[in-house]
């Protein structure tokens, strides 16, 4: 599979704090080749690629690049969404950490593409680490030339910026994200108009994933086919797994889409089966199945047919011997306090969800609790204002799917 | 160094607001906004006092509950649970005399519940200010808070 590897390609073989190392791999090569080339190219190029947002919600990156080129503004950002607070993921720490320069010439990149002057890296507050490596990285892409003004002998300006989160899980959804970046409390905005069009400081906004810009050199310098020949057909290239949760080797790994979830826990994860119950998928915004789906392939189309999705790319395993609805509740608690309040559902049903929930841990619940429990996870994933509701019960919903018995068996008779 | 400075620094406008709050609690030997930096910032920015408490109340990582100097942040989410956080929970209340969400008498601890910290695959896992610990067992935990008191 070697030749299926793109974003890890040079992880523990360069050192993150040494530009010149990057440099050795072919590094900011593709910078060179872009700001002589028509930005119009280099859009074409992604959208050939099929590249799609590894953040989530997964569209269209080329797409995305050409909504904001498209924009009259003079004035345009590029966001770099680095706020990786779902539990369970931990993969655009492990790129920062150990490639950030693949990361900023990526950033750079798209902002020419688009038509952009600045670029603002959104950070967690608790990614310390990362946070220096990359400005140390940031301040040597400036003395050599790849950040500043007239990059690399051209008339191409660019300069980033990076702002650091405060502990708000909310701040990964785009428009939370922007209002943060604009000093306010993390709220999200109605959409449309998209960040897109209306953006930060209500400017026309492209807004990507670490691992999404950083695929960005490679797709440029091998071709939007190459990348494309890679995975799927609904889902080309790679994508970062964060494994972890019961497994004898935890990490991060690089598969091409199309992997199984059996070969990432059993090959990868060096980790045998016997003892497993659930695997959640994505983190606590995602589903969880049981061990019968292992052979379950990555494929965000072929996923999202049966309501599954692997959304920024967690697999959490989990043994038999925890207690399911400990685990659900673990979830539910997460986003009642992680949700910003600004919309009824998300505000007061997760809260209802986490009571139930306490009802089946103490063996207390009747029927009419499980008929609340599936009429109100239906209810708030149908109707809050964001993403963060919307995913809230995802592990609710799949275990009343998948895990129906457990359900019926702790119901007072 | 004072918040007229940092605030300076890091532009006299409503946006900066939050960066500029983070960066005064960092003068704190006690990790919290008292009430008269509230007041200051609020004056010199231009919003009100209850703007920056919404903000303080809003983001975790900046807050105006008084704190020790060591912020144990301890993770329980599910990668850290089903690798045994609630062994480390009990062992640093064990250690240091407190419950979850309290600090000591003589203000230098203060134990924290967190979100994820991005260390599932070093799990159970804790963070005291910039630095995290992983692969913890109940018996790291004395060594840990020894180091603090040393002055880590």
């Amino acid at each position: 599979m070697e030749e299926n590897i793109i974003l890890t390609k040079h992880i523990n073989k360069i050192n993150p704090m040494a530009i010149d190392d990057y440099i050795k791999v072919n590094g900011y090569e593709a910078l060179k080749k872009v700001l002589k080339d028509d930005p119009l190219n280099i859009i074409k190029e992604i959208k050939e690629s099929a590249l799609r947002g590894r953040g989530g919600a997964a569209f269209n990156t080329g797409i995305k690049m050409e909504s904001v080129y498209n924009e009259k503004e003079t004035d345009k950002y590029v966001i770099c969404n680095a706020d990786e607070g779902e539990p369970g993921n931990f993969k655009d720490r492990y790129l920062m950490e150990n490639n950030p320069h693949q990361l900023i010439e990526g950033i750079i990149i798209a902002g020419y593409a688009v038509g952009s002057t600045k670029a603002h890296i959104y950070i967690r507050g608790e990614y310390d680490k990362s946070k220096n490596i990359l400005m140390h990285a940031l301040k040597e892409a400036k003395e050599r030339g790849f950040l500043g003004s007239n990059i690399i002998g051209s008339n191409f300006n660019y300069e980033i910026e990076i702002f650091s989160g405060m502990g708000s899980y909310v701040c990964g959804e785009e428009t939370a994200l922007i209002e943060s970046i604009e000093g306010k409390v993390g709220r999200p905005r109605i959409k449309p108009p998209f960040p897109t069009v209306k953006g930060l400081f209500d400017k026309p906004t492209l807004l990507n994933n670490v691992e999404t810009l950083s695929n960005i050199p490679y797709i440029v310098l091998n071709g939007g086919s190459k990348y494309a020949s890679i995975g799927t057909e609904s889902s080309k290239g790679t994508m970062l797994i964060s494994l972890s949760g019961n497994v004898k080797r935890s990490g991060v790994f690089e598969v091409p889409f199309g992997t199984s979830i059996k070969y990432i826990i059993g090959v990868l994860g060096e980790t045998t089966f016997e003892k497993i119950k659930m695997i959640q998928l994505g983190g606590p915004s995602g589903p969880i199945i049981p061990l019968e789906m292992v052979d379950l392939k990555i494929d965000i189309d072929a996923m999202r047919k049966s309501n599954l999705s692997i959304g920024s790319g967690a697999i959490i395993v989990i043994d038999n011997h925890f207690n399911m609805f400990e685990i659900l509740r673990k979830n539910i608690r997460f986003f009642e306090h992680e949700s910003c309040g600004k919309c009824t559902p998300c505000r007061e049903g997760i809260r209802q969800i986490r009571y139930i929930l306490s009802l089946f841990v103490n063996n207390l619940a009747n029927q009419s609790d499980l008929a609340m429990l599936e009429e109100l996870t239906h209810y708030i994933s149908e109707t809050s204002f964001c993403g963060l509701g919307q995913a809230a019960t995802n592990s609710v919903a799949s275990t009343l799917k998948y895990f129906r018995s457990e359900y019926e068996m702790r119901i007072k008779k | 160094m004072d918040i007229k400075k940092i605030i300076e620094e890091k532009g006299k406008k409503p946006e900066n607001a939050i960066q500029i709050l983070k960066e005064v609690q960092k003068i704190n030997n006690y990790k919290y906004l008292s009430s008269p930096q509230i007041k200051i910032i609020a004056d010199e920015l231009g919003l009100s006092e209850s703007k920056i408490v919404s903000l303080l109340s809003f983001y975790t990582l900046i807050t105006e509950k008084y704190r020790g100097k060591y912020v144990i942040q301890i993770c329980t989410n599910v990668s850290c649970y089903v690798n045994g956080s609630n062994n480390i929970v009990k062992e640093f209340e064990k250690e240091l005399g407190i419950k979850m969400g309290e600090t000591t008498s003589d203000g230098l601890f203060t134990l924290e519940y967190t979100s994820c910290i991005g260390c599932c695959n070093i799990a159970p896992a804790i963070r005291i200010g910039n630095k995290k610990f992983g692969e913890l067992t109940p018996q790291k935990i004395q060594a840990i808070i020894s180091k603090c008191r040393e002055n880590l």
